[in-house]
C-alpha cells in the first residue's frame, strides 16, 4: 500500500497528515463542551473574528512566524469572545446577533487589512489569505511543532481542570454556590476554545473550522452518555476526519485539504446519526417496528383468548379470522397470526380457522390479566 | 466623486437597505446567525446552478440559490426537531458542511471560471460598474444595481404588504398561530426572503457584507427604539450610513470595500451601542451610577428615621458614626452622601449631627412602604 508508505516516508504529506490529526483531536475535545454548553456558533464566530489579529500580528512584526501569527489569532478571537460576552451583558442584543455582529466586523476589519497589506507590502506577504480556506499543503515542520505544543497545553489545561469544567458544563448555578469561580472558569475554558481554533485555522481556514468544532462532538453525542467517553470520542472522529481528509486530499487531484476534512468530520456525523445505538435514527426505527409489531400481537393474542376462554377447552376452540379482525386494533391481523404462529403460540386449522396452542393461552392469560391489572 | 465610484455607492447603499430590513425580523427571531448560515450554505446551490446554466448572470443562479438557504434552514430544524442535536450544533453542522461542498465543487470543476473562492468571500463590487445590463442595446446601468434594487423593492413590499402578520408571528408566535396565521409558512416565507436577498448582496457585495449587514444595523437599532416600524427604518438607515462610511473609508485607504464597509457596520454599532440614550453603555453606567447615590441616600434618610426619637438618636446621628460601625460606608462615600442629601434637603447638618427634614421622612417612610 503506497498511502501508508508515503504517510511514513513523504514529508509534506505526513507533516499535514499529522497536524491535521492534531488539530482534530484538540478541536474535537474542546469542541464537545462548546456544543454542551450550547456555544457551537462562538466557535464559528472566534474563528473568523481571528482574522483581523493575523494581519496585524503580521504587519507589526513583519514575520510569518507560526507562533506569532498564532498569538495575534488567540488574542483577536479572544478579544471577540469577551466582546460578545459585553454586548450580551450590557445591553438587551442577544447571543445571536451580538455573534453574527461580533464574527462579520471582525473578519470585515481582517479583510480590510489584508487588502491593505497585500496592495502595500508586496509579495512578501503571500501566504496570509491561505488562512481564509486553510492550505494544509503549505503547512512545514515548524507548523506542526507549534500546532503540537499548543494543541498539548490545551488538552493538559482540560484535564487539570477537568472536574471544574465538568460542573461548569452541566449545572453552573451549584457550581457558583459551591464556591467556584464561575466567571474565571467560564473565560478560561473560552480561552483554551479560541486556542484551540486558532491551531486549525492554517489547515482548514477561518470559513470552515466552526464544523471542527461541532461536528466530532455532534458525533460522539450520538454513541456516549458520559462526559469522558464524550470528550475522547470526539477527539477521536477529530483526528481520524484530520489524517482521512488529509490522506484523501493528497489522493485526489484538485481537492482542497481544508474541506475535504470537513466533508469527512460531516460524513462521520451523520454515520453517526443514523447508526449510533439506542440515539441513532436506525436503532429508533427498529425500536418502533419492534413496540408496534408487541402491541399488534398482545391485540390479536388477547382476542383470540377471550373467544377461546369462553369454552371449556380453549386449545380446542378455533375462531375466524374475520371475528378477531374485529377486535383488534390495527391492520394485519392475517400477518400478525402468521407471526404468532410462527412464536409457536396459535396455529391454523386446515379449514383456515385459527386457535391458541397450549402455550398461547398462557400467554394470553398474561396479556389480558395484565391488561386489567392496569387498567 | 466619478459616475462609478457612484454606482458603486448605491449598489451598497440598496444591499444595506435589503439586509437590514430581513435582518430586523431574523434579530427579533434570535436566527441572525441563519443570516451567516444561510450565506455561506447557498454557495453549492450557485455552483450547480452555473455548471448547469453555465452562465454567472443567469436568473436560475439566484432561485437555485435561494432554494439551497431554505434547504439549509430546513435540514437544520429537521436536526434539531429530531432531538439528537441543538439548534446552534445543527447550525454550525450544516452550513460548513454545504460550504465545503461548493469549495470543493469550483476548485475541482471551475477553477479558471468566472466564479472564484476570494470573490465569493470578498465580494467584488469595485468591478460592479463594468458588469452592466444591457437591455435592447442600451446600457441602463450595471447589473447589480439593478438586482440589489429589486431585491429591495420585493423585501420592502413583503413587509409592508405583511406588515401585521410578521410582527404578530415575531412577537407572539403562539397567538398568530391560534388566529390561524400558520407560522410555518411565514417562517419559511421570511427564510426564502432571507435567502433571495442573501445571494443578491452575495453576489454583488460578497458573503461576509451579507452578515455584516443583516445583523449590525438591526442590532444598532434594537438599541434605539422599541417600535418594530421605527426599528426598521432606523435599521435601513444606519444600514445605508453604515456602507456610505464603510465606502468611503475604502477610498482613503485604497482597501478592500466589502472589509470597509463591515467596518464601517462596526463603527456605526459601536458609536450606538456607546451613546444610545437609554440603552447605550454611557446612558445605563450613568444610570447604574446615579441610581447608586440615590439608593445610599434613601438608606441614610431610613437608618436617621429609624433612630429618630430613641435614646441613642443623638450618637447615631453623628456623620462619624454612619461610616465604619453603623451602615459600613467609608468616609468618602457618607461625606459624598450627606453631601447629596443635604442638597435635596432630606436633611439637615448642624456641624455636630444630622437632623432629618420633613422630606427627609416622606422619603424614608416611602421606601419604608414600598
Amino acid at each position: 500500500m503506497s498511502i501508508f508508505h508515503d504517510l511514513v516516508f513523504d514529508y509534506t504529506l505526513r507533516t499535514v497528515a499529522l497536524g491535521s490529526a492534531a488539530l482534530g483531536l484538540t478541536t474535537g475535545a474542546l469542541g464537545a463542551f462548546a456544543v454542551l454548553r450550547r456555544q457551537s456558533l462562538l466557535g464559528d464566530a472566534v474563528s473568523h473574528a481571528a482574522l483581523p489579529g493575523i494581519v496585524l500580528a503580521f504587519m507589526l512584526t513583519g514575520a510569518r512566524t507560526p507562533l506569532i501569527l498564532v498569538l495575534g489569532a488567540a488574542l483577536a478571537g479572544w478579544a471577540a469572545s469577551l466582546t460578545v460576552m459585553l454586548i450580551v451583558r450590557t445591553t438587551r442584543i442577544k447571543m445571536d446577533t451580538a455573534l453574527g455582529l461580533v464574527l462579520s466586523v471582525f473578519f470585515g476589519l481582517g479583510l480590510l487589512l489584508l487588502s491593505v497589506i497585500q496592495r502595500s507590502a508586496g509579495a512578501g506577504q503571500a501566504g496570509l489569505d491561505r488562512f481564509l480556506f486553510g492550505q494544509a499543503a503549505t503547512l512545514v515542520g515548524d507548523d506542526l511543532k507549534t500546532m503540537a505544543a499548543l494543541g498539548a497545553l490545551v488538552l493538559l489545561g482540560l484535564m487539570l481542570l477537568w472536574k471544574e469544567f465538568k460542573l461548569l458544563s452541566f449545572d453552573p448555578d451549584f457550581a457558583g454556590a459551591v464556591g467556584l469561580p464561575v466567571r474565571a472558569l467560564d473565560i478560561t475554558l473560552t480561552s483554551l476554545l479560541v486556542v484551540a481554533i486558532v491551531i486549525g485555522l492554517q489547515t482548514v481556514g477561518v470559513v470552515l473550522m466552526s464544523a471542527m468544532i461541532v461536528a466530532p462532538a455532534a458525533a460522539a453525542r450520538q454513541w456516549t452518555d458520559r462526559l469522558g467517553k464524550l470528550v475522547m470520542l470526539a477527539g477521536l472522529f477529530g483526528a481520524v476526519s484530520g489524517l482521512v481528509g488529509a490522506v484523501i486530499s493528497s489522493l485526489v487531484p484538485r481537492m482542497p485539504t481544508g474541506p475535504t476534512i470537513i466533508l469527512v468530520v460531516t460524513a462521520i456525523t451523520l454515520v453517526s446519526l443514523l447508526v449510533a445505538p439506542n440515539r441513532g435514527v436506525i436503532s429508533e426505527w427498529l425500536r418502533t417496528q419492534r413496540r408496534r409489531r408487541r402491541i399488534l400481537d398482545d391485540s390479536v393474542l388477547a382476542a383470540l383468548y377471550r373467544l377461546a376462554s369462553q369454552h371449556p377447552d380453549p386449545t380446542t376452540a378455533p375462531h375466524n379470522l374475520e371475528v378477531v379482525r374485529t377486535m383488534t386494533v390495527g391492520a394485519g391481523v392475517r400477518r400478525t397470526l402468521r407471526h404468532l404462529a410462527d412464536r409457536g403460540l396459535v396455529q391454523a386449522d386446515p379449514d383456515g380457522r385459527w386457535r391458541l396452542t397450549a402455550e398461547g393461552v398462557t400467554a394470553g392469560r398474561a396479556v389480558v390479566d395484565h391488561a386489567e391489572v392496569s387498567s | 466623486m466619478s459616475a462609478p465610484q457612484l454606482e458603486i455607492l448605491a449598489i451598497a447603499v440598496l444591499a444595506a437597505v435589503g439586509c437590514s430590513l430581513v435582518g430586523v425580523f431574523l434579530m427579533l427571531r434570535r436566527l441572525a446567525m441563519l443570516a451567516d448560515a444561510i450565506s455561506h450554505a447557498i454557495l453549492p446551490g450557485l455552483v450547480v446552478a452555473f455548471f448547469l446554466t453555465g452562465n454567472v448572470s443567469s436568473p436560475w443562479l439566484i432561485l437555485a440559490a435561494a432554494a439551497t438557504g431554505v434547504l439549509t434552514v430546513a435540514l437544520v430544524e429537521m436536526l434539531s426537531r429530531s432531538g439528537r442535536l441543538k439548534e446552534d450544533a445543527a447550525m454550525g453542522l450544516v452550513f460548513p458542511a454545504l460550504f465545503a461542498v461548493g469549495i470543493v465543487l469550483i476548485t475541482r470543476y471551475a477553477g479558471n471560471v468566472h466564479l472564484d473562492v476570494d470573490a465569493v468571500l470578498l465580494g467584488e463590487l469595485a468591478f460592479a460598474p463594468f458588469d452592466r445590463l444591457i437591455i435592447g442595446g442600451t446600457d441602463v446601468g450595471p447589473r447589480h444595481l439593478w438586482v440589489m434594487g429589486i431585491i429591495t423593492l420585493l423585501n420592502l413590499a413583503v413587509i409592508l404588504t405583511f406588515f401585521k402578520e410578521l410582527k404578530l408571528a415575531t412577537f407572539d408566535a403562539g397567538l398568530a398561530a391560534s388566529l390561524g396565521l400558520a407560522p410555518a409558512v411565514i417562517h419559511y416565507g421570511l427564510m426564502t426572503l432571507v435567502s433571495i436577498t442573501a445571494v443578491g448582496a452575495f453576489d454583488a457585495v460578497g458573503l461576509v457584507l451579507v452578515v455584516a449587514l443583516m445583523v449590525g444595523p438591526a442590532a444598532a437599532a434594537y438599541l434605539l427604539t422599541d417600535r418594530l416600524s421605527v426599528l426598521l427604518g432606523v435599521a435601513a438607515l444606519l444600514g445605508a450610513v453604515s456602507a456610505a462610511l464603510g465606502y468611503a473609508l475604502a477610498i482613503v485607504l485604497d482597501a478592500s470595500i466589502a472589509g470597509s464597509i463591515a467596518v464601517g457596520v462596526g463603527a456605526v454599532f459601536t458609536l450606538v451601542f456607546l451613546l444610545a440614550p437609554n440603552r447605550g453603555l454611557l446612558a445605563v453606567m450613568t444610570r447604574r451610577r446615579r441610581q447608586r447615590w440615590e439608593f445610599a441616600q434613601t438608606m441614610l434618610t431610613i437608618h436617621l428615621a429609624q433612630h429618630e426619637g430613641s435614646p441613642d438618636e443623638d450618637e447615631e446621628s453623628c456623620i462619624e458614626h454612619l461610616h465604619g460601625k453603623h451602615v459600613g460606608w467609608t468616609a468618602r462615600f457618607t461625606e459624598r452622601v450627606v453631601a447629596l442629601a443635604v442638597n435635596r434637603q432630606l436633611v439637615t447638618n448642624d456641624g455636630r449631627r444630622l437632623w432629618l427634614t420633613s422630606a427627609g421622612r416622606q422619603e424614608a417612610g416611602r421606601a419604608l412602604a414600598r
